[in-house]
């Protein structure tokens, strides 16, 4: 084990950072954020904040949080990250049901359709499905085993997302591949099927999410990548339809002097409840762009970038309701340096969140933000985020997207001293 | 490429280490690449490797790990309207199968036009190189056994990588490994076995195809064995459709 736990350690280090992250689910009633290893939810129907509890006896979160799932008809939420655990909650209760742990850290979660198999993808690319059914609602043990699904080798897989017909299972990872599965009847002996990659990426692939309108009800596949683009694809034959570079859109490269020639990455994407618009998040945007999206013409065009007034907010994480026209924003990390700001973080709200409506999508006040102050308090960690904390939040999240986006390129040098480093390793055992 | 370090000596007889100087003989296919690695199949230009050919025609053989390219020397006169190409890790024996494709080709005018290798890592790259269903056969003949537990997904045949397999395989597309190494053969073996795309050749079938002869006989390594006359396990797949159940 010698040798993984090198590779992991280099990994700990450069990944120290965790952008925080936002959910909503599906009635609109539950706003979840994770910020480091910290879990909060807010009742949006109640007004009130939540608290989660473990009747089981598992911990809580002990590392940062690397993703966060409701399962499509609402009832569970998943969260695992880099302390190996995936914690599977009711939301009915917000107890923790079942808590598992994972060999590799866990980079991303899905459910199935049928909410039954909670899915989550290790740091060495292996997806592996979870069985809820067997969880006993009393005491959920710790090693309740889940079985591998499928592979990609060796790459860390950073989105999982099931298609909306739930007869497939896609999962992209940092070699710029996107892979759709047949999601079988029977998940616990494994997804040989591969019905087809999505290709055409020339950079990591950091999200995925599915465009789905009444005239298209399976969807469209949309991805975006650190090659600054925002793809549209044919996921049952991998065909590319159409390719929308985001970072050539006039103000974000410039927007920042020193990075100009770097193409900003694509972190998040969010498809509004009509399907006709998708949200995109940027590295070093402050803002979202609003991408609008039509299925029958297989075409994606950028419809406006979405500032945020008074305040620099680059969103980690994305987030919206099937239900509502309305998205949810948080700009927020984690990180190893002990700091006062290091827990906050900032939500913010897009009001018409749609392209069928002639009003503009504006930025809401803080003011009127649905669930208002208590909202805030508990989500943010603080009523009000102070300037100082808000350009800390955002250098962490910078940090944080660059590094776990970024792949790491060694020096050869560097790469011998690491072989060498490893023959030591053996030779101790 | 490959820097000594001195761990790799044998601190009582300061002689080289044996197992190190087979570690450094094999590439790690963990480590990320540094070559140029297709976008997509479609990217990848065949008219430059088959310039005699069309350039619509599609690769069909895959040699994965193909070493210094014994086997696709003698497939390329026994399928000579095939085109196959071999996949190789190693920046020097790649370089080294594309000289000797060229002097065959040079040597034997019209011949050997329809063999090609590439460098690449095929445990991470071969969706990139090979459209669905585009494969009628894939060979893995004595593969790097990569004998220590934790080292088993350095294993070019996993029931993971059968998946990748499965999809750049046509149903009906045959699967041939070999090794003389019997652990391995019984790991590729049972990998096979418990995939659900892949089912056994009967001894039949396996008795008249003429390639599989070639399998000891072909590459370099087959005929290292051969020579010190060790045993072999083969293991030869079919490529079947999945079952409505799965
Ligand atoms: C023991 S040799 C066998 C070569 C040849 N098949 C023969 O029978 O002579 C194994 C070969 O596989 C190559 N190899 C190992 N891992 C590989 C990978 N991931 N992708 C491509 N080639 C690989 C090695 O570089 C080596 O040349």
């Amino acid at each position: 084990m010698e040798e993984i736990n090198m590779e992991e350690g280099d990994q700990t280090r450069e990944m120290g950072v965790a952008p925080a992250l936002i959910a909503l689910d599906p009635t609109h009633q539950y706003v979840s954020v994770s910020v480091g290893s910290d879990l909060r939810v807010f009742n949006l129907r109640e007004g009130c904040g939540v608290s989660l509890v473990d009747p089981t006896g598992g911990c809580m979160h002990k590392d940062a949080v690397r993703a966060i799932r409701f399962s499509g008809n609402g009832k569970l939420f998943v969260s695992a990250g880099d302390d190996k655990l995936v914690k599977v909650w009711s939301t009915e209760s917000w107890h923790c049901i079942a808590t598992v742990t994972s060999e590799k850290r866990v980079s991303a979660v899905a459910i199935d359709k049928g909410g039954r198999y909670v899915c989550y993808a290790d740091k060495f690319g292996v997806v592996y499905a979870l069985d809820t059914e067997c969880f006993d609602g009393t005491n959920a043990s710790l090693n309740k085993k889940a079985v591998p699904l499928l592979a990609h080798y060796c790459s860390i897989i950073t989105s999982l997302e099931f298609s909306p017909d739930g007869k497939f299972i896609l999962s992209a990872d940092r070699d710029f591949k996107i892979r759709v599965t047949v999601f079988p009847k029977n998940p616990l002996d494994g997804a040989h099927e591969i019905q087809s990659f999505c290709l055409g990426h020339t950079e990591f692939v950091s999200c995925l999410a599915f465009v789905c309108n009444v005239d298209f009800p399976q969807g469209n596949l949309v991805s975006g990548s650190g090659d600054s683009t925002v793809r549209l694809w044919d996921f049952t034959t991998g065909s590319l339809l159409d390719t929308c570079d985001v970072g050539s859109k006039a103000g974000l490269s410039q927007s920042n002097g020193k990075d100009a020639e770097v193409s900003p990455a694509v972190t998040d994407l969010c498809p509004n409840f009509d399907g006709s618009l998708v949200a995109v998040a940027i590295q070093n945007l402050s803002g979202i762009l609003l991408l609008s999206c039509n299925l029958s013409f297989r075409k994606l065009s950028i419809a406006k970038v979405v500032s945020i007034p008074g305040e620099t907010c680059i969103p980690s994480s994305l987030g919206a309701a099937l239900s509502e026209p309305m998205l949810w924003m948080i700009m927020g990390a984690s990180s190893l340096r002990v700091s006062d700001s290091a827990s906050l973080a900032r939500v913010r709200v897009v009001s018409n969140f749609s392209g069928v409506t002639e009003q503009e999508a504006t930025v809401v006040d803080d003011s009127d933000i649905p669930g208002g102050q208590p909202l805030l308090q508990k989500l943010q960690g603080s009523l009000s985020v102070g300037e100082e904390a808000i350009s800390a939040a955002a250098e962490a999240v910078k940090t944080a997207l660059r590094n776990l986006l970024i792949k790491k390129q060694y020096s050869t040098e560097r790469r011998e001293h690491r072989k060498c480093g490893r023959n030591d390793k053996k030779i101790k055992k | 490429m490959e820097v000594e370090c001195n761990t790799t000596l044998n601190k009582k007889t300061g002689l080289p280490r044996k197992r190190f100087y087979r570690a450094r003989a094999h590439s790690n296919p963990l480590s990320d690449s540094h070559f140029p690695v297709p976008t997509c199949p479609a990217e990848v230009d065949y008219s430059i490797h088959y310039p005699q050919f069309d350039g619509l025609t599609k690769v069909q053989f895959a040699d994965i790990g193909c070493g210094f390219g014994g086997l696709l020397v003698s497939l390329a006169t026994l399928f000579p309207d095939t085109l196959m190409v071999g996949m190789e890790l190693r920046d020097k024996v790649t370089e080294y199968v594309k000289e000797r494709i060229n002097g065959l080709r040079t040597t034997n005018p019209g011949q050997y036009q329809n063999i090609s290798v590439v460098r690449t890592n095929s445990m991470k790259y071969i969706p990139n190189y090979f459209e669905k269903a585009q494969l009628t056969k894939m060979f893995f003949l004595f593969p790097d056994p990569h004998f220590k537990e934790k080292n088993h997904r350095r294993r070019v045949i996993s029931p993971h990588l059968l998946d990748e397999y499965a999809y750049v395989l046509k149903v009906g597309g045959i699967i041939y490994t070999i090794t003389d190494v019997e652990e391995l053969g019984e790991w590729m073996k049972s990998c096979l076995e418990g995939h659900p795309l892949f089912k056994a050749l009967t001894e039949e079938e396996i008795e008249s195809d003429q390639v599989v002869e070639l399998l000891t006989s072909a590459t370099e390594e087959g005929q290292k064995v051969a020579r010190n006359g060790g045993q072999t396990f083969p293991a030869i797949y079919r490529r079947i459709e999945a079952s409505f159940l799965f």
